[in-house]
């Protein structure tokens, strides 16, 4: 296959872009690959997560180019390195065969094969909607104001940038502008 | 209330009542919900399923919103018994495939009904008659709560509640209505209508649900999306689809019985004949028969017949109500022969 930004060399990194709600699959070859890795460092750097962009730039790189490995290996006898779940001891392996998950559990344990599966499935990796009485507290405690909750996410943001989980970064980012719409449309009609 | 009671009655949903009654026959949301801590139940041992099956039922027996209800153990009951609990929509086909450890609650006149250890935990479901959505939505709800309030479910502030499948992670709701749409098939507009409303988020289904075919112009029409989508919005956008295919299926009643009156009374009425009168008939030509008397109710072309009678013919003619029936196993043409003794009686 070839690349589908270059068009020219053979394409060897897999990549899923999400954006808003819009899942979009390229299949990319290693140059182009880093340089979407710097253009998306860009879109990061523009919503104040920090300025880090060559760091990120390089993280995704090596991510991507882990990634393309990870492919390989996926293929052939590495499966069984794949961490199982802890708790109930499912592979991500027999998750493929089987369709169903082991414990919930296994949602933090996969995640980041989840996170791309359910933004496919349902264009939202976030809840929104009922929580257990248990568990509001806690909620309402961690976001008093939107403001607030906002300089909590933007912090994470940056935090998770650094620590290069890309996928969790995507999810911040979204709540991020999820949040500075609402807030917009809150002043706005107010 | 035992088994037996429940086959006497005649479960709410099939009353034939409730807004727009004459198109949408039942509609139904279901919970999924799981224990934390707990695998799920294909994952799990059986002494951890049991552990499960125990847990929740003695929530249920302590329960006020599900006081008297009907509490089955599943592998319990004999096939014929089984096969009637998912011919009343009260626990899907895989619930009834032989299994330990499976139980199934079932409230008064048969609104409430949770299945306990099927792909999730908890499959908790209101079934009520016509487009009653906000109304099955204030009971499931309150029996939710009370259950939350009790034993601890799995919840991810992130990923909502989490269930077996990736399919239901989120709000784990499944809203649906059963559509009775004769015209529209008629007119042949159906696929248009059903490729309209699957863009817009929806799933089509046949009359037992996932994986079956649609039968006697019944259609089960239910959201998709179950994350990032919170239960009322939902909802919202599951009644105002539904509303749309309703106007689409009046207006073709309107159009088919401007043009051509004469020749839908007569289809309408021939049916009738066939169903008074057969003495072997096979369970889909009595679907498809019913479903066009159920639109000469619907059009007032059979005045004496009653929309509830109608429905409950839907079930009471299906295999396994008519075993218990009779008392005994029966071959398939036995059965043909019973359900057209049934009709006959009947109508």
């Amino acid at each position: 296959m070839t690349c589908d930004l270059c068009a020219k060399n053979e394409a060897t990194v897999y990549l899923t872009e999400m954006i808003d709600d819009q899942t979009r699959e390229l299949h990319l070859c290693e140059p182009c690959a880093r340089e979407k890795g710097k253009e998306t460092a860009k879109q990061f750097a523009a919503l104040g997560a920090g300025e880090i962009p060559e760091l990120l730039g390089g993280g995704l790189a090596e991510l991507l180019a882990g990634l393309a490995d990870f492919g390989t290996k996926v293929e052939g006898a590495g499966a069984k390195t794949q961490p199982a779940c802890p708790r109930c001891g499912m592979a991500y392996e027999d998750f493929r065969r089987v369709g169903r998950l082991g414990c919930g559990n296994c949602y933090e344990a996969f995640r980041r094969y989840l996170a791309p599966l359910l933004k496919r499935i349902h264009g939202s990796t976030q809840h929104v909607g009922r929580t257990p009485a248990a568990v509001k507290p806690q909620a309402a405690a961690a976001a008093s104001s939107p403001k607030e909750e906002l300089g909590h996410l933007k912090q994470e943001l940056k935090e998770t940038i650094a620590a290069e989980d890309f996928e969790k970064a995507a999810r911040l980012r979204d709540r991020v502008r999820a949040l500075e719409a609402r807030m917009k449309k809150g002043k706005s009609s107010g | 209330m035992t088994l037996s009671d429940l086959i006497q009655q005649t479960g709410e949903w099939l009353r034939g009542s409730g807004p727009h009654e004459e198109i949408v026959m039942s509609c139904r949301i279901r919970l999924a919900r799981n224990l934390s801590e707990m695998p799920y139940s294909h994952w799990a041992t059986q002494a951890q399923r049991a552990e499960a099956l125990k847990r929740v039922t003695e929530t249920v027996q302590s329960s006020k919103s599900l006081k008297g209800s009907l509490i089955l153990q599943m592998k319990e009951l004999p096939e014929v018994d089984r096969q009637i609990l998912v011919e009343r929509h009260l626990i899907s086909r895989e619930h009834a495939a032989p299994s330990d450890e499976r139980a199934v609650v079932v409230s008064e006149r048969e609104i409430v009904a949770l299945m306990i250890n099927e792909e999730d935990h908890l499959r908790l479901q209101v079934l009520q008659s016509g487009f009653n959505l906000q109304e099955a939505w204030g009971v499931l709800c309150r029996v939710d709560a009370e259950l939350e309030g009790k034993l601890s479910y799995a919840f991810s502030p992130d990923w909502g509640y989490l269930t077996a499948c990736p399919t239901n992670v989120g709000t784990g709701i499944r809203a649906s209505t059963m559509l009775h749409l004769p015209c529209l098939v008629m007119t042949k507009q159906i696929n248009r209508v059903l490729h309209a409303i699957t863009k817009l988020g929806l799933t089509a289904r046949g009359l037992y649900g996932e994986g079956t075919e649609a039968s006697g112009n019944f259609f089960q029409l239910s959201n998709q999306v179950s994350l990032g989508v919170s239960e009322e919005e939902i909802l919202d956008n599951l009644e105002r689809l539904i509303k749309q295919v309703i106007d689409q299926e009046e207006a073709a009643r309107k159009a088919l019985v401007q043009r051509s009156r004469e020749g839908l009374e007569d289809r309408i009425w021939r049916a009738y004949g066939t169903l008074k009168n057969a003495h072997l008939i096979t369970s889909n030509e009595t679907v498809e028969l019913l479903s066009l008397i159920r639109l000469g109710v619907d059009l007032g072309v059979i005045p004496t017949l009653e929309r509830g009678l109608v429905n409950r013919l839907f079930i009471q003619t299906q295999p396994a109500h008519l075993q218990k029936l009779e008392g005994r196993s029966l071959t398939p043409s036995e059965r043909d022969a019973r359900r057209a003794k049934l009709l006959r009686e009947t109508l």
